[in-house]
């Protein structure tokens, strides 16, 4: 058990070291290899930040969903620890995204915000509804009947993003540049840094992930051995009364 | 089409926006190394809480 932590502890630090490194990488590919978009020039390289994380944060929402059919299947609280982690940090990510393209869009169109773009409409509705995945949880006490709930949520999220994302590409009035894609012109520069970017972005939550989850898992273990010490207390309490109203005592 | 009339921003203009959003992804990482910290010192808190009380039990 110890040998299995320190190595999970080690690969954890190499996970780690992994994505500053590679987060490193990406950065510098950004500001002194990939060149100049001809439109919007230095404001453009904010499309390395804003789309990995939200392709990111889009895709930990379907895994979300994946984990909670498996929560269903198996009724592992493991598995509904697994999905809860996975829409935390995927909402944390999309609320990243969101800042990092209202701010694109401040520099770009001169609106921190653009009601009638349904990419933007869309996301925030994504954003809305993952966010009341917590309170949800927070609402039911008993925990199967919470992670049961919790995993229906996710599942019919799952199913809900994809689709919204298709309609959304479906759309054709639109503000909001399509630069992934068939219709796709990237240079070979920025598509290469694009994709170290998400590389590195997609690192970053796998890391979060594991730190996350080795955290939950602590406490799981701390609270069942806080536990089992009240039981001791209580037991020890219950023989030294029992000693002392006994005769000749 | 408003992107489409746009003219790029000058460096100095722009250079303030690719750093409010590089600073988002920093503080992502800020914040999240923050409130695990903040947890896993609470967690240390209670096992030395834990480990006292069995020590003074096992007294």
């Amino acid at each position: 058990m110890i040998h299995q932590s320190s190595s999970s502890s080690r690969g954890l630090w190499i996970q780690t070291t992994a994505t500053v490194a590679l987060l490193g990488v990406a950065l510098a590919l950004v500001f002194f290899y990939a060149p100049l978009e001809a439109e919007q020039g230095f404001l453009q390289k904010i499309f390395y930040v804003h789309v990995p994380l939200a392709i990111v944060s889009l895709c930990a929402f379907v895994v979300g969903g994946l984990f909670a059919v498996q929560q269903l299947r198996t009724r592992s609280a493991s598995w509904d620890m697994r999905s809860c982690v996975t829409i935390d940090l995927g909402l944390a990510f999309a609320v990243a995204a969101l800042v990092c393209g209202s701010i694109w869009a401040k520099g770009s169109w001169g609106h921190w915000w653009v009601w009638n773009e349904p990419t933007l409409v869309s996301f925030l509705i994504i954003i809305l509804l993952y966010a009341v995945y917590r309170p949800l949880r927070r609402s039911i006490d008993d925990p199967e009947r919470q992670a049961r709930f919790a995993s229906v949520f996710a599942v019919i999220g799952a199913i809900f993003v994809p689709a919204n994302f298709i309609a959304v590409r479906a759309s054709s009035a639109y503000l909001h540049p399509r630069v992934l894609g068939a219709s796709s012109q990237l240079p070979g520069e920025m598509a290469l840094t694009f994709l170290v970017s998400l590389a590195a972005i997609a690192l970053l939550f796998c890391t979060f992930y594991r730190f996350e989850m080795g955290a939950r898992r602590a406490r799981v273990a701390l609270r069942a051995l806080r536990r089992n010490a009240n039981r001791r207390e209580q037991a020890a309490a219950a023989a030294m009364a029992r000693t002392a109203t006994e005769p000749g005592a | 089409m408003i992107t489409a009339i746009a003219p790029a921003l000058p460096l100095h203009t722009a250079g303030k926006y690719v750093a409010a959003a590089y600073i988002v992804l920093l503080l992502l990482v800020v914040v999240y190394a923050a409130v695990l910290g903040v947890r896993v010192a609470g967690m240390q808190r209670e096992i030395a809480a834990l480990a006292d009380a069995e020590e003074q039990e096992d007294q």
